[in-house]
């Protein structure tokens, strides 16, 4: 009885855009506390699937289980409030906004605890959770600019700070790396590998050697399916994924 | 959208409304009543901001939830003989109503599809007050002197026609307004409404429910548009059709536009500052609308996030 479920599951998980089969049966299980990586080419239905996950995409058939409870038909916004945090494939921030409102967004949603917490002023915590988050993630401290005018990969890093600033259970990342250069690219990882003792991570990622080095285990899509599932080592060594995914 | 400076924009916004209560003493006759219709129309034109400013919504059937206001009061005051403080209650109430229910039904659009669906309904709204003229007096209107008793409160009682009473109960209102709308873009809520206007997707996934949100402005910007259209009424001892016409949808656009859109203040500097622009081209020549459309051209292409707009972007960067 001590057996711990999985965080996450999935159950013949089915999207289909028209004609377009973008997923097909998908039964995904990510267990607590894992760095889980989903790799596959381009079309692979990756995006789909955690799109799935976070509720931004109705599955057309299937179901999503989250700690046990059915999810399938829980809007995005309430999936948030359970614990399942996005971040996406095109940095998504509030450009025109200050570094400390794009925060403060993330942390206020999280301390809301009731209808009437929307319309008190903001208490003075707000302000220490908003700078922990952003000390976190090391971004400097110009916390009053613009972040539209942030260089692209402070901007990923301020997108990491408001998902973790949500505190939530799974942390879905969307290409995490890309655009990122070789030495930023290095700090993410590091920043996601200290975060994942206290959050189980799902990872979209085309940039193999982050892959290998992050993740405990790794499934593979290819044309909508899982093609292989198991350790960065095993996934290496298996044929079809060699065959699909690192070229034939 | 900064850290603290809450005193600072506090403080500003009290030293308008103490110079606001201040300036009655000295202002000519004129200019005295000038300014009382000022205030109610800036206090719409917050209503309106709150909206457009702050959820990013632009709306052309703001006149539905003034004129509901208008006539929610008047009717109650002509027909009813109601006082003047249940009227304005009453007034209230309806614009809120009418604002939850448009909301329900409109709100399923964003975009120039809201602009369109908002102006249908207020359309419709505006052919039903003349439809319905027995009632509302059609595009005659209705004079509510002779039915409107003063306002009691406490001891005393106050004829809203003496322009003195005009002046302070629209102070009060604009005041009430002013204070009620700068606490809620500065709650938790009006940060959220701002983040929907700049990024609607990014806030849902922030975990908010933006559809309500969207709802709590539009219920919030119709009910402080009908505050201002209920003291219209009252003050003015009149209501029409005219309020309900496209004319006073675009009016409080054209205010916010002019006196900075998402600022806090710019809806009195833009109602202001037009009523004035109105009257001094009055004065020169019969088609003074010319003038005005001149002016706005002028003052948009200057200032384009209008003039309180303008002064955050270049002095007051704390300005909410």
């Amino acid at each position: 009885m001590a057996a711990i479920g999985p965080l996450l599951q999935t159950e013949a998980l089915h999207k289909a855009f028209g004609g377009l089969q973008a997923v097909q049966g998908v039964d995904l299980r990510v267990d607590p506390g894992e760095i889980r990586a989903i790799i596959g080419p381009n079309g692979a239905g990756k995006t789909t699937l955690v799109g799935m996950i976070s509720g931004r995409v109705r599955p057309t058939s299937g179901r999503v289980l989250f700690d046990g409870r059915d999810i399938t038909a829980a809007p995005a916004h309430a999936r948030v409030a359970l614990g399942i945090v996005s971040t996406f494939q095109l940095t998504n921030i509030y450009g025109n906004l200050s570094v400390y409102a794009n925060v403060a967004l993330a942390v206020q949603r999280r301390r809301l605890r009731s209808a009437f917490d929307i319309l008190r002023p903001d208490d003075p915590l707000l302000a220490g959770e908003v700078q922990s988050a952003l000390e976190e993630v090391g971004l400097p401290t110009a916390w009053d600019l613009p972040a539209g005018v942030l260089p692209h990969g402070h901007q990923r890093l301020l997108e990491m700070a408001m998902a973790l600033a949500l505190r939530p259970q799974l942390l879905i990342l969307d290409e995490p790396t890309q655009g990122l250069d070789p030495d930023e690219s290095a700090a993410l990882t590091a920043l996601i590998r200290r975060i994942a003792d206290r959050v189980t991570v799902l990872l979209v990622e085309h940039n193999l050697e982050v892959v290998l080095g992050l993740s405990h285990r790794i499934t593979v899509m290819d044309r909508g399916s899982i093609i292989a599932e198991g350790t960065p080592g095993e996934i290496e060594a298996n044929p079809d994924v060699q065959r699909v995914y690192l070229g034939q | 959208m900064t850290r603290g400076n809450g005193r600072r924009a506090l403080v500003l916004h009290l030293a308008v409304l103490l110079a606001l209560l201040i300036l009655q003493v000295f202002l000519p006759p004129f200019h005295h009543g000038m300014v009382a219709r000022i205030m109610v129309l800036a206090t719409y034109a917050i209503g309106y901001n709150l909206l457009l400013g702050y959820a990013g919504l632009m709306s052309l059937g703001h006149a539905m939830f003034f004129a509901t206001g208008v006539y929610g009061a008047g009717l109650m005051v002509y027909h009813l003989d109601l006082g003047p403080a249940a009227a304005f209650l009453v007034g209230i109430a309806a614009s809120t109503l009418v604002a939850a229910a448009v909301g329900l039904l409109t709100l399923r659009t964003t975009g120039v599809a809201f602009l369109i669906v908002t102006m249908m309904f207020a359309q419709v709204f505006y052919l039903s007050t003349l439809l319905f003229s027995r009632i509302t007096g059609g595009d005659q209107g209705l004079v509510l002197t002779g039915h409107l008793q003063p306002l009691r409160l406490g001891g005393l009682k106050l004829a809203l026609a003496d322009p003195g009473v005009k002046y302070n109960v629209a102070l009060a209102t604009l005041a009430a307004c002013l204070l009620v709308n700068l606490w809620l873009v500065r709650s938790p809520a009006g940060r959220v409404l701002v983040a929907i206007r700049e990024n609607e997707e990014r806030t849902r996934m922030l975990g908010y429910n933006t559809a309500a949100y969207r709802l709590l402005a539009l219920i919030a910007s119709g009910a402080i548009a009908g505050t201002a259209g209920a003291v219209y009424a009252l003050l003015f001892s009149y209501v029409g059709s005219t309020f309900a016409s496209i004319l006073y949808s675009i009016y409080p656009l054209l205010w916010v536009l002019l006196g900075g859109a998402g600022t806090t203040v710019g809806p009195l500097i833009g109602a202001g500052l037009m009523a004035y622009i109105v009257d001094a081209a009055s004065g020169l020549t019969s088609s003074y609308l010319l003038v005005v459309g001149l002016a706005l051209v002028v003052l948009v292409m200057k200032f384009p996030a209008g003039l309180a707009g303008a002064l955050r972007a270049r002095w007051w960067r704390w300005l909410p």
